[in-house]
């Protein structure tokens, strides 16, 4: 696949995608709503063949995103999906992790971190907070900073 | 975590720093045959990523580096890549040789570290001893170069802070050439001995399908066929003008991990002898100005596999959000698909297979769970692994 194969499959998407944005040859940056993230998300690692890498999850200012992150080795691409959750009151998105079990630790961390329920997870449990840290708390959200 | 009142389990932990942290793992065993394992983290979570919010940009590479010891020169430069992309930096060309030395010095001390504690693993002590000399030399060299032996501090936003200087290039040649006799030596022993070949070849094996599920990253995934290596796919520092090779395997045992580390030593031996010749002269630090707003990710080549960062700039002196993945983190859940179906004597150095870190593997211990009795410890473990090495040497 070259550059060009790999825009038009990306572009296959774009009716899940709210914006496609490549600024550099190498880098993309998808963003959707998170309800579509699950599909986008299938389709890299099954169709384009993309490699899983990591996810981040951000507190915006007006919702909670998750950058699912995803290498595209053949051509050195990164490929940034961004899901945004807009219910800041009860958060959660489909888990990728029944058909890629990469994502299933990452999954378990920003549930610790970040308080984000993922639905269809094969196992959301407590993985990098101590048993004793109470429930309800999560240390990367904006609130529990101030 | 839950444990399994009927089956014994084996803990091994919690202290086992795999990805120089803490894990615990709980193998369930059915008579000598693995037949489960369960992997609990982050018993000593640091926080690095929510740390790096409070530091300002220029503060976060040493607090980077210090995440693994190891690794202390591919995780500064993953989040300065990150950075420089950010704010479209170009380093200076020396800055960026120097880079790509002084992280293959760290490839080729990381790997003999790994050959020699799998050689203690399964009994092999002259393989230990012997790797262990070898390193040694290479750490000496890192502490001229920059003044550390490990948590090197070198990599800065927009170059290094220390250069090669001149004086230290005829040494680092003349150790270079020592080095890659004996790991020479080393790599056709190691390949040559049919007793390793009986050890290792068809144990914990990862398979193709099962490492690109698993996400695996480095040599865990070259040696099960999975042929890729950041440096050569979106090329960094100055490994797209040297001359090199990926190194893969098909067999995704402990032996193609073992002939993925050996050969990839003397890679890097010759990408450092090219860097040293075609390094040009001038300044290695190119001045930086603010980081404006946006957000950049940044990958390096760690010895144990692809290591992630991604870092966001709302235009203030600190990043927003910092993310660093290391390649443990994938790596390792990868046991699920490895250990399964081993023996117990095998599990140890399929465990190992990955490249962790042992310094504390002493808290491992197999129990009853019925009783809670102890059954073994690490040295029992220890004995089990070497006593089959010894079987098969006796059967040849």
């Amino acid at each position: 696949m070259n550059d060009q194969e790999l825009r038009d499959e990306i572009e296959k998407m774009s009716n899940k995608l709210i914006a496609i944005e490549q600024p550099l040859r190498n880098r993309y940056f998808l963003s959707c709503e998170s309800q579509n993230a699950h599909d986008v998300c299938r389709f890299l690692f099954e169709d384009v063949r993309a490699r899983f890498v990591i996810a981040t999850a951000i507190d915006s200012d007006d919702c909670y995103e998750i950058l699912y992150h995803f290498a595209y080795d053949e051509l050195g691409t990164i490929i940034h999906i961004k899901a945004h959750i807009r219910d800041r009151e009860n958060p959660s998105i489909e888990s990728i992790a029944p058909f890629l079990p990469g994502a299933e630790w990452i999954e378990r961390e920003i549930h610790d971190v970040m308080g984000i329920v993922f639905v269809n997870h094969p196992r959301l449990e407590r993985l990098i907070l101590a048993d004793d840290w109470p429930d309800g708390v999560y240390p990367l959200r904006k609130e529990a900073k101030r | 975590m839950k444990i399994s009142m009927r089956k014994p389990v084996i803990p091994v932990g919690p202290v086992h720093p795999l990805q120089e942290e803490m894990e615990y793992f709980q193998l369930t065993i059915d008579g000598e045959i693995v037949t489960d394992i369960d992997v609990n983290i982050a018993y000593n979570h640091r926080g690095i990523e929510e740390i790096s919010e409070t530091l300002q940009f220029d503060q976060v590479p040493f607090l980077v580096s210090r995440i693994c010891g190891i690794c202390s020169a591919s995780h500064p430069l993953a989040y300065v890549q990150a950075v420089e992309e950010i704010a479209n930096i170009t380093p200076p060309e020396r800055a960026l040789y120097v880079r790509t030395i002084i992280n293959e010095l760290e490839r080729i001390h990381s790997h003999i570290l790994w050959a020699g504690l799998a050689g203690h693993f399964i009994g092999y002590e002259t393989v230990f001893m012997w790797a262990w000399k070898y390193r040694e030399p290479v750490l000496d060299l890192l502490e001229e170069i920059t003044g550390n032996r490990n948590n090197y501090g070198n990599v800065k936003i927009g170059g290094c802070r220390e250069d090669i200087k001149p004086d230290i290039i005829p040494k680092l040649l003349k150790e270079l050439d020592l080095l890659e006799k004996k790991m020479d030596m080393l790599t056709k022993a190691v390949l040559d001995d049919p007793i390793l070949h009986a050890r290792l070849k068809g144990v914990g094996i990862l398979t193709k399908e099962d490492a690109i599920k698993y996400a695996v990253a480095g040599p865990t995934a070259r040696a099960s066929g999975v042929p890729i290596d950041v440096r050569r796919d979106d090329p960094y520092a100055m490994y797209g003008a040297l001359d090199w090779n990926v190194i893969t395997q098909e067999e995704g045992d402990v032996f193609a991990k073992t002939v993925v580390r050996l050969l990839e030593t003397l890679e890097a031996i010759k990408i450092i002898r090219q860097a040293l010749k075609k390094m040009p002269d001038g300044p290695v630090m190119t001045e930086v100005k603010d980081i404006p707003p946006g957000e950049g990710c940044g990958h390096v080549e760690a010895p144990r596999g692809e290591t992630f960062h991604y870092v966001r700039s709302d235009g203030g002196n600190r990043p927003v959000r910092h993310k660093a993945r290391a390649p443990s983190y994938v790596n390792v859940p990868s046991f699920k698909a490895s250990c399964i179906g081993e023996e117990v004597s095998d599990a140890m150095i399929t465990l190992a297979a990955v490249d962790p870190c042992y310094s504390c593997t002493e808290r491992m211990a197999v129990l009853d769970s019925q009783t809670n009795a102890l059954i073994c410890g690490f040295e029992e473990l220890l004995r089990l692994s070497r006593e089959k090495t010894e079987r098969i040497r006796k059967g040849i």
